[in-house]
């Protein structure tokens, strides 16, 4: 038995029914150590090139990692990781709440999903006893009211993830939720999930996890929860959670506003987290193991519902993005995207393209479906994500993503589509911010935030700056910051509480009895990181540099208001930061990973 | 000396449940703690958290006398003797004596070790008289 891992990876064959088991690699572990790097590994050797993603080749791999479940704060995270069929890349989705302990304490590694189910399923794990079970009566049903069915049925012990009605109509960015209010929500894992016709996951583990060192694990596990319980930033952070940063945001002029036309917003105020606190938050709502809880649980009287969040991204992308003010109208979105089944980041963007579309006349009502599209009108934000969901009209449209929808459209409506390979950019408006924007650029899934929140730093070196120094630290980001998904964990603990991210390495060693520094886990970070690289290569044919552009509204149109107004990225500086983030990556002057240095990472021969 | 908890702050983690196993069983198991974290979700939107108050109606019943009483003055199930009658779980008010035989041979119980409270973030737990 591997210290520290569940010691299975599950098969699940959803064309035939089939279900194996096989332990888990003692080599894979050795080198890529879960969660996304089981994900990135699974994803490279298994699906086959120019696999469909909604076709039976392509495979979704949930994998928790050795963090998850123990005594290490933020434990709670699980990786979901495809072929995306919003970008036909690389997507991998993180999934906080219980969902990944549930997994680890049921013995189990990764989940493998294949093939294609004849009719809805679900697929049920109570420790050893695993079955696939009919799941009919399910189908078309929202993902809080199936959430719910289930632990009135199992008991509160089983966790669930599954989809909406947007996974199973396949929407391009369908979501996956559990726990009424987390999601692996990004580059359509839910989509992937829906045409397998997988309705939901539900999971019970009992087992005990066993560990190299007992002692020193309960030593090293009780130093990381004091030093987040001694930090000065905890009762700040735990009261706002990622709503702390909408009006930072909003002052430095990185708020999404109508569709990323600005970076500030008029009405901004009325989003904040103190007024969103004050006004909703009834609850905090923690994942796995976590000392410092984002999550809030709020109740809006004015819709009259119960919904995790908003979150920031939520806010950023359903609040100024479509220039709405009113925070219980953004409440009310993120639990009908919650319950339909679609991401917040990718829907939000949808709608707010649409409308730009509209108030620049390029859409009429003939086009709206009727709707008056105008930047502001939440009711018109409601009818729209449904119909998103259902793919009913210009939701339809919608629903293929802003790159594909853009394309479509035409009329000059791809400058303003904003996202990077396919992905729809998250909630930081990047006129200028170079750091934040090459983040986004090379992001491994498309413009996504998480892998190197870098705007920070923007704004500590100087904002406009394009400096090798600013390339190297986005690198180091992206190297290091995506290893707690690879184990498992959560990153927040590290950036907002600041805890010495070396209290992490006496954990690991104590559970997997192999020691091992963050310089170690960086270069397995920076191996994955070039493996995806090589997948969305393999995958697309004319893949290269044209792909890590951004949207051109960065660098052609200075926002008119706002903190930022009248200022912009030039082209030049854009292409000046991809050569030298080829050049400290060791890639190619087209973004190719060099010869040398997938020897250098040892994964000459996987890719060969 | 008990264990208290205030609800209202309870996020849910499950954290204490982590650290309870390791102090009772050595072993990392959340489904081997304590004690009971309910939530009430998606309404009303709250947890409900129980813990042990030290009633000691537990041991009044046990036939083996296996709850005794630890240095800091709680109970605990002296493992070697409990003989797995199950008499001690109804008696217990705020459902927190345990006995799962898929899980342990034996029925276990707070011992106030308060390693739960060195973890709650929200510090939702505390001991006091």
């Amino acid at each position: 038995m591997l210290n520290g891992y569940g010691g299975q990876i599950l098969r699940v064959d959803l064309t035939t029914g089939k279900i194996t088991k096989e332990a888990t690699p003692g080599e894979l572990a050795r080198d890529f150590l879960g969660g996304r790097g089981f994900g990135a590994y699974f994803l490279f050797k298994e699906v086959p090139k120019g696999a469909d993603p909604l076709g039976p080749q392509n495979k979704l791999i949930l994998s928790t990692g050795l963090f998850s479940g123990m005594l290490v704060p933020g434990g709670g995270k699980c990786d979901w990781t495809t072929k995306s069929p919003l970008t036909g890349g690389y997507a991998s989705a993180s999934l906080g709440g219980h969902f990944t302990a549930e997994m680890k304490y049921a013995g189990i590694d990764s989940i493998i999903l294949e093939g294609i189910s004849p009719k809805p399923v679900y697929l049920f794990i109570d420790d050893d006893k695993i079955e696939l079970r009919d799941a009919a009566a399910l189908w078309g049903k929202g993902a809080i009211e199936v959430e719910k069915q289930f632990k009135d049925k199992f008991g509160e012990e089983y966790q669930v993830a599954v989809i909406g009605p947007g996974g199973e109509n396949l929407v391009s960015y369908a979501s996956i939720n559990h726990d009424y209010g987390r999601q692996a929500g990004r580059g359509g894992v839910g989509t992937v999930m829906g045409v397998k016709k997988i309705k939901a996951i539900v999971l019970h583990g009992t087992k005990s996890v066993s560990v190299a060192d007992m002692e020193a694990y309960r030593k090293a596990g009780m130093a990381l929860y004091k030093a987040c319980k001694e930090a000065e930033f905890l009762p700040e952070w735990t009261r706002y959670g990622t709503t702390v940063v909408t009006s930072w945001c909003d002052e430095v002029g990185a708020l999404p506003t109508r569709n990323f036309s600005a970076g500030s917003f008029e009405e901004g105020k009325s989003l904040y987290g103190a007024v969103m606190r004050e006004k909703i938050v009834i609850t905090d709502k923690g994942c796995f193991g976590c000392p410092s809880p984002c999550g809030k649980y709020s109740r809006s009287k004015k819709y009259n519902l119960e919904v995790e969040g908003p979150e920031y991204e939520t806010i950023g992308m359903m609040g100024s993005n479509l220039g709405i003010a009113d925070i219980e109208a953004v409440a009310k979105l993120n639990l009908m995207c919650d319950d339909l089944g679609i991401d917040t980041i990718s829907a939000g963007s949808a709608i707010g393209w649409a409308m730009e579309c509209y108030e620049k006349g390029i859409f009429t009502k003939k086009d709206t479906d009727g709707l008056d599209l105008k930047f502001g009108n939440a009711e018109a934000a409601f009818t729209l994500a449904e119909k998103i969901a259902l793919k009913e009209g210009l939701g339809a449209l919608l629903a293929e993503g802003v790159k594909r929808a853009a394309q479509k459209v035409g009329q000059g409506s791809e400058k303003f589509a904003i996202h990077v390979k396919g992905m729809e950019q998250s909630a930081y408006a990047t006129h200028n911010a170079t750091a934040m924007l090459i983040s986004y650029m090379t992001c491994d899934v498309g413009a996504h935030h998480n892998r190197a929140w870098a705007i920070t730093y923007d704004l500590q070196v100087g904002r406009d700056k394009v400096v090798p120094e600013k390339v190297a630290r986005v690198i180091w980001l992206q190297n290091f910051r995506p290893m707690f998904d690879v184990l498992g964990g959560c990153r927040l603990q590290w950036v907002e509480l600041g805890i010495d991210r070396d209290l992490y390495c006496p954990a690991l060693e104590a559970i997997t009895g192999v020691k091992r520094s963050w310089a170690d886990l960086e270069t397995v970070g920076e191996k994955i990181w070039n493996l995806t690289r090589l997948f969305w290569a393999r995958e697309n044919e004319d893949f290269g540099r044209q792909w890590d552009m951004p949207s051109p509204r960065f660098y052609e149109e200075p926002p008119t208001t706002g903190v930022t107004k009248g200022q912009i990225t030039k082209l030049e500086d854009v292409n000046k930061l991809l050569d030298m983030y080829y050049e400290q990556r060791g890639w190619s002057a087209d973004g190719m990973p060099a010869a040398a240095t997938l020897e250098r990472l040892g994964i000459n021969t996987l890719v060969a | 000396m008990r264990l208290y908890v205030d609800s209202a702050k309870c996020s849910g983690c499950h954290a204490c449940r982590v650290a309870c196993s390791l102090n009772l069983f050595g072993e990392s198991n959340p489904k081997k703690a304590a004690l009971v974290i309910e939530p009430h979700f998606p309404a009303k939107g709250v947890y409900k958290v129980k813990v042990c108050t030290q009633c000691g109606d537990c041991a009044a019943v046990c036939p083996t006398e296996a709850i005794k009483k630890n240095d800091r003055g709680a109970y605990y199930v002296d493992f070697a003797e409990c003989n797995l009658c199950e008499a001690c779980v109804p008696e217990c008010p705020e459902g927190v004596m345990f006995l799962r035989a898929e899980l342990a041979d034996t029925a276990w119980e707070c011992d106030l070790c308060g390693d739960c409270v060195a973890v709650c973030g929200t510090s939702a737990l505390w001991i006091a008289d």
